[in-house]
């Protein structure tokens, strides 16, 4: 098998007018996690659910796991594992009972199905909680089952849609630990989000909107490629300030941060600080000075989407 | 063997769900209870004690006995006595009364004259011995109570004269099989079998691939391995347990509080139930995978519902419904499951000489099936 797990190209989805995908190309390494970072409807479930075989593309061709898809997406099941965004186990069933018809469903029997949902009772901390039912769980809680069944038969390949949305900081940084884990082991993860936290911890993401991928490559190489300068401006009387410098065509935007303003400058300025302090009209008690970009940087200037 | 494990997996979950619902459990027990008291008290084709008064012209000692002779036969109790026979339509009218009985002025005379109280062969000729004795105005929108009323046409009217009565030799002798003292509740407890199945087992199936979809369960439940029949049979399996749950309830207690006789073996009665069942579950989870949500599921159900009540002979006769009457109801498993489960409890037939039905049944379970699972689509298209 060659060294991708997926590989997509021209990939395509329209519902009616709505064009929910549109021709992304992919190609995600074996071993690696894979990120889709995009606002809200920007297609992420829906590319998603092309990769797993759950929706029929309109046009372009995929390759997951060696297979092609749609017509081998019987076959392809064995080897995922897919957390949906939405909570999709029983409500009505206990953590237990959900885990066993899971490890059913895969032909898990007897010993080993015992020994391997204890396992994941202990890995994803769900022990105390194993006879509560799913629907009386704790947002967290439910989002450590979701992924104990989708990993259940040790899947190649792991799709997690959008899997830390309803969680606190903490369980989020508890969930990566566990999704490195798995990447250690050997799992391939592509996962979904909205969060420039997560989506900086992928070894390569796709930035994608309104069903078009606008970048893509590691947090790293995205930062550095970005085709804008970073300026932090420290001074009295910001929201002014903004006014004034969202004025200027070459400022993409400007976004303010506590006492600072963050301002983003089309890198075809050479001297940013200079436009900005002699068209801004920006006082001299300001303090100026280029900053490291950030991803969210990135996906401003990508996505031509205002920063709030 | 995975194939078969997969079947158990779905199972088990239908089951452990099926418990965890409160609801739906108390129906698979109460439906049956409720239904059962419902029909076998209600549907009576009997009609007894049909409330009705009397307009007496005559008001002779004679009249008199001849009301009490009447509500000798139960049919009738007489509640009101009207004037004249313009008050007597009025208060039909207002269904005050169902019937009146209207006796003229000369009703020694018509009685003595009658032929059914022994003047040896009148002449025909004669006007006056051929005239009845009283007159019947009936509310005849009721065929039932109607006819009711029509069976003391020719009630026996010679003790009325302490005479002995006219022996009145019939055309034709009726042996009664099965049901000899004509008890409606023989014909309606088999019958409410049929009706509570389909009701029942299509409700609970009907729903079941939509909850998932409504649910979000689906989409977890596509992405598994499990095969499109798998997860039909695994549905229906548990609510096989269900249905036979309640036949033993609606006949064990038909035996009991309506002494219906369950006459058949119980390996016929078994054979033919397992049949109707599967087909009627078959039948819910094609609707189901027809239904966009519950609310469509459970109007789709009643739709089969109601012509498996009216058209399957479990109320009215198949014999007596117009030809595409007939059609419609071919096509329904409950039409050809009254005709068993009435052999096998009534008549102790074998359903082995039932050929057809059993064939119908046992092939629309297996196009049901196919059916379903084709059209369970593993993807979100
Ligand atoms: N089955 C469908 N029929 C019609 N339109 C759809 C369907 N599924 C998705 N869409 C549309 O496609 C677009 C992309 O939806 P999608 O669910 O993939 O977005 P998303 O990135 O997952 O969003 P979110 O972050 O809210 O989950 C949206 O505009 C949505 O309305
Ligand atoms: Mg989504």
């Amino acid at each position: 098998m060659s060294q991708y797990v997926i590989q997509a190209s021209k990939l395509s989805r329209d519902f009616g007018d709505l064009k929910a995908i549109q021709d992304l190309d992919l190609e995600v390494e074996k071993g690696r996690i894979y990120g889709f970072l995009g606002p809200n409807g920007c297609g992420k479930t829906t590319a998603i659910r092309m990769l797993t075989g759950l929706l029929k593309p309109s046009s372009g061709e995929v390759h997951v796991l060696g297979l092609e898809l749609p017509k081998d997406a019987e076959k392809l099941r064995l080897h995922i594992g897919y957390m949906t965004q939405k909570f999709s186990l029983y409500d009505d069933l206990t953590v237990k009972e959900n885990l066993q018809f899971i490890a059913k469903i895969y032909g898990l029997s007897g010993q080993n199905q015992k020994r391997r949902i204890d396992e994941l009772l202990h890995i994803y901390r769900l022990e105390q909680s194993k006879n509560q039912l799913a629907g009386s769980m704790s947002g967290g809680q439910r989002q450590r089952l979701g992924l104990s069944a989708a990993v259940l038969h040790k899947p190649e390949l792991l799709f997690l849609d959008e899997p830390t949305s309803a969680v606190d900081p903490e369980s989020r940084r508890e969930f990566w630990e566990q999704l490195f884990d798995l990447s250690d082991q050997g799992t391939s993860i592509l996962v979904s989000t909205h969060y420039m936290d997560e989506a900086e911890r992928c070894h390569k993401l796709a930035i994608l909107e309104s069903g078009v991928k606008r970048a893509d490559g590691s947090p790293e190489e995205l930062m550095q490629q970005m085709g804008a300068h970073v300026v932090e401006i420290a001074s009295s009387n910001i929201r002014q300030l903004k006014q004034n410098l969202m004025q200027l065509p070459d400022v993409i935007s400007a976004a303010q941060l506590g006492a600072r303003l963050r301002i983003l400058v089309k890198d075809s300025v050479a001297d940013p600080l200079a436009l900005l302090t002699q068209q801004g009209g920006i006082d001299s008690t300001a303090n100026l000075s280029i900053v490291r970009p950030s991803l969210e940087d990135v996906f401003v200037t990508c996505t031509g989407e205002e920063r709030v | 063997m995975n194939s078969l494990f997969r079947i158990y997996a779905i199972f088990s979950k239908e089951l452990t769900q099926l418990r965890r619902d409160k609801m739906t459990f108390g129906m698979v027990i109460m439906i049956p209870l409720i239904q059962l008291l419902m029909f076998g008290y209600a549907i009576n084709t009997n009609v007894r004690h049909i409330p009705v008064g009397v307009v007496d012209y005559s008001q002779t000692g004679l009249s008199r006995v001849l009301i009490q002779t009447i509500s000798a036969t139960q049919v009738v109790k007489f509640t009101h006595h009207y004037v004249n026979a313009q008050q007597a339509e009025a208060a039909i009218a207002r269904a005050e009364v169902r019937a009146v009985l209207v006796i003229p002025k000369d009703v020694s005379q018509r009685l003595v004259r009658h032929r059914t109280v022994g003047l040896a062969s009148p002449p025909s000729s004669d006007e006056e011995t051929s005239r009845p004795v009283a007159q019947w105005i009936v509310d005849g929108s009721d065929t039932m109570i109607a006819a009711g009323i029509k069976s003391l046409r020719n009630m026996p009217l010679a003790e009325l004269l302490s005479k002995p009565a006219n022996r009145n030799i019939p055309t034709f002798e009726i042996a009664l099989l099965y049901n000899p003292e004509q008890r409606s509740a023989v014909n309606i407890v088999p019958g409410l079998v049929a009706v509570i199945l389909t009701m029942t087992m299509i409700m609970f199936t009907s729903g079941a691939i939509v909850r998932e979809r409504e649910r979000g369960n689906l989409e977890m439940l596509i992405t598994t391995p499990v095969r499109p029949i798998e997860l039909m049979l695994g549905k229906i399996i548990p609510y096989i347990f269900v249905g036979v749950v309640q036949v033993v309830i609606i006949l064990g207690l038909g035996n009991i509080v309506f002494n219906v006789p369950v006459n058949g073996g119980l390996w016929q009665l078994s054979g033919a139930i397992l049949l109707f069942i599967t087909a009627s579950l078959t039948l819910g989870l094609v609707l189901s995978t027809i239904a966009k949500n519950q609310l469509q599921s459970t109007q789709m159900t009643i739709f089969v519902l109601l012509p498996s009540i009216l058209l399957s002979g479990f109320v009215f006769p198949y014999e007596g419904m117009p030809e595409v009457a007939q059609y419609i109801a071919e096509a329904l498993p409950a039409t050809h499951f009254v005709r068993l489960i009435r052999g096998v409890v009534l008549r102790d037939v074998e359903i082995i000489d039932m050929t057809f039905d059993v064939y119908w049944l046992a092939l629309f379970t297996l196009a049901g099936l196919m059916v379903a699972s084709l059209r369970f689509k593993k993807n979100l298209d």
